[in-house]
């Protein structure tokens, strides 16, 4: 990591010192322990601020749209394809975007560590290879930084940049794609499945911290904010509502999606969100074999048809 | 006086006859204020709720009234909440906020029935922290671990039992039902020792801050402070200060209820005209008024900093967006000294 991070200065120093960019995007450490931040680097002599560890879980897609200036952003894998998906909604102009690649092992969860420590307050954390050591008053404990991971990196099969113009390390290996956690879902019961949704989204208070989380959720106007008509009630104590909010958001999302997990790790109530944003995921896989956000070939699943599409009522009689 | 730990369930229990008794509880990975059912629904060894219990007089969502008009006319039923309540075991910080949302809802120009009720039927029973948390500052906005201000009795922890400090009237009616014995020296210099060694080490300097926010407006830090910001309402909806709400019509013709939500100026929508103008058009103008109306504005119309320095918003930002970073960057950088 200390590699990593040491490349990121270099690249991001350079592109400064060189005029090729106004801006660097990327992360400093933050204010607590397992935090990093997203910041931006406009003096050559400030980049050494930029760190890489396994804190920096943003995605910095998000800070890339429809801008003027031009931005160099590094990107972990979910974030590029975030990127891809943009670019090809015309949010992003690629040739104000200088994005610095970095292979992505996973980022901590803080919810999981918190569980791990029954919600003890940590007070420092330190990586040390592939374990994490944790320090809080009167107990320390070392963890595995595997067991701690999002889910969302857990499952990621893109953990390599998909699109780059430089990478700061060798890329790390892939695993293939496994939707066994949404498969397994879906097996229930509806009223089971009803239930966990309610029981979750009771939860919600309409902090929309997912939404703004989102790189692709970028509508000038949400439907939630809307008066007239109002497609949803205002109150947050109405689960209905909360999980009206969370469908109309995630089929908005439906082939856009690139389950970055950027949602879920915002929301401060510890929602599940995933559980939704990726049954989509996985039904854009598999009912139309399309990925968001994964190369630069490849229509939006929403822009484009199949003749020979098995479902008649767009093309065929 | 003192109340052992064990006792502490039954004594919930027996204020469950005559009052809607609130708590914190654990729910999944989180502490919540929630009306308990059972005295040993309580957890009381915790850091402090994700959202303050700010709530319980002023909820997120607030039926105000309902109305009706039908060929006999218009029927309007006012919805006021008389029932006596109880917050035990809320944090000084958070109660010190409820004296300053008293300025908002009870003051010269405006007394709003809906909260006076409830703030005049609530007793509060505070716990005082032992171990502040690292988020937390309240040392530095006129506030401590054991500050008293607005709380009925404070609980003191010293190990299996607490030292009880009654403050008021109402308190003292409280107690009553309590199995309660006499503190002995011991006891008390046991809570002396607690208050003591209570250290809270987050800081932020406001000495002055309010003379720069006086004169800072078009100042172009504003420009980059919040460049992160997602405008998202996790910070307002945490904050036991924000009070900001937006009033609604949830109505099925004309059947239906008049309803109080809380509003984020964090949002666009907040202060976006009739017209389609808006004068805070982007995150730099929101995010400014946030840190204005604390520091500021609040202080300007009840001479009081709306913050109480308990750290909810630095948890639960998903960009950790550190007000104290913030305010140290507003006072100048030599002065930032997060620890």
């Amino acid at each position: 990591m200390q590699g990593i991070e040491t490349a990121i200065q270099n690249a991001a120093k350079k592109l400064l010192a060189e005029n090729k960019v106004d801006v660097v995007i990327g992360f400093e450490n933050g204010s607590q322990p397992l935090r990093s931040t997203p910041v931006f680097i406009r003096k050559p002599e400030d980049a050494e601020k930029l760190t890489w560890n396994y804190t920096c879980e943003n995605n910095l897609a998000n800070y890339l749209r429809k801008k003027d200036q031009k931005i160099g952003v590094v990107v972990k894998g979910c974030d590029s394809r975030s990127i891809v998906a943009l670019m090809k909604e015309n949010q992003i102009d690629r040739d104000k975007l200088y994005i610095i690649g970095v292979p992505c092992s996973g980022m901590i969860d803080r919810k999981k560590v918190a569980d791990i420590v029954e919600g003890k307050e940590i007070v420092e954390a330190e990586c040390k290879d592939d374990s994490l050591v944790l320090k809080g008053r009167g107990f320390e404990k070392t963890i595995s930084i595997a067991d701690v991971l999002h889910r969302s990196c857990a499952a990621c099969s893109y953990k390599n940049p998909v699109i780059y113009d430089e990478m700061v390390a060798e890329p790390v290996a892939e695993q293939s794609e496994d939707y066994s956690d949404i498969a397994e879902f879906e097996a229930k019961p509806v009223a089971e499945r009803r239930a966990y949704l309610a029981k979750e989204l009771s939860k919600c208070i309409r902090c929309y911290a997912c939404r703004n989380a989102c790189p692709m959720c970028y509508c000038e106007q949400c439907f939630v904010d809307c008066s007239t008509p109002e497609w949803i009630g205002k109150s947050a104590s109405d689960v209905q509502d909360n999980l009206l909010f969370q469908a109309v958001r995630v089929f908005h999302g439906a082939g856009r999606c690139t389950d970055c997990g950027a949602c879920e790790r915002a929301c401060p109530m510890g929602i599940n969100l995933r559980i939704l944003t990726r049954k989509l995921v996985k039904d854009a896989k598999e009912l139309f074999d399309t990925e968001a956000g994964v190369n630069m070939e490849d229509k939006p699943a929403l822009s484009t048809f199949n003749a020979d599409d098995p479902q008649p009522f767009l093309v065929k009689e | 006086m003192i109340i052992t730990k064990k006792d502490i369930p039954s004594f919930l229990d027996s204020l469950r006859n005559n009052y809607q008794v609130f708590a914190p509880v654990k729910q999944d990975n989180y502490t919540t204020f929630k009306a308990i059912n059972s005295g040993s629904d309580a957890v009381l060894d915790y850091g402090n709720s994700k959202i303050p219990p700010k709530g319980i007089l002023f909820p997120q969502t607030e039926e105000l009234f309902r109305y009706k008009v039908d060929e006999k006319g218009t029927h309007l039923e006012e919805t006021i909440d008389k029932e006596q309540k109880v917050v035990f075991g809320i944090r000084p910080c958070d109660a010190k906020s409820i004296a300053l949302l008293d300025n908002v809802f009870n003051n010269n120009k405006y007394k709003d029935p809906y909260y006076l009720t409830r703030r005049e039927n609530t007793v509060l029973v505070g716990l005082g922290c032992n171990e502040p948390q690292n988020t937390c500052f309240c040392t530095s906005v006129d506030g401590g671990p054991f500050d008293t201000t607005n709380l009925d009795i404070l609980l003191v922890d010293i190990g299996d039992k607490f030292v009880v400090e009654v403050l008021t009237d109402k308190g003292k009616d409280l107690i009553k039902a309590a199995n309660c014995s006499d503190a002995s020296d011991s006891d008390k210099e046991a809570a002396s020792k607690a208050k003591a060694d209570a250290n809270v080490t987050g800081k932020v300097n406001i000495d002055g801050l309010k003379e720069k926010l006086d004169n800072n407006f078009y100042d172009e830090i504003w420009d980059y402070i919040s460049e992160k910001c997602l405008g998202c309402a996790a910070c307002t909806y945490s904050c036991p200060t924000c009070h900001c709400f937006d009033i609604v019509d949830e109505a099925e013709d004309c059947d239906g209820c008049r309803v109080r939500n809380w509003d984020s100026c964090m949002f666009p929508l907040f202060t976006l005209h009739g017209s389609g103008h808006n004068p805070r058009p982007s995150g730099k103008e929101r995010f400014r008024n946030r840190v204005m109306h604390k520091f500021k504005y609040f202080v300007d119309v009840n001479n009081a900093t709306a913050c109480v320095g308990c750290g909810r918003c630095i948890q639960n930002c998903p960009v950790n967006l550190d007000i104290r970073e913030v305010l140290a960057d507003i006072q100048g950088s030599e002065a930032r000294s997060v620890s």
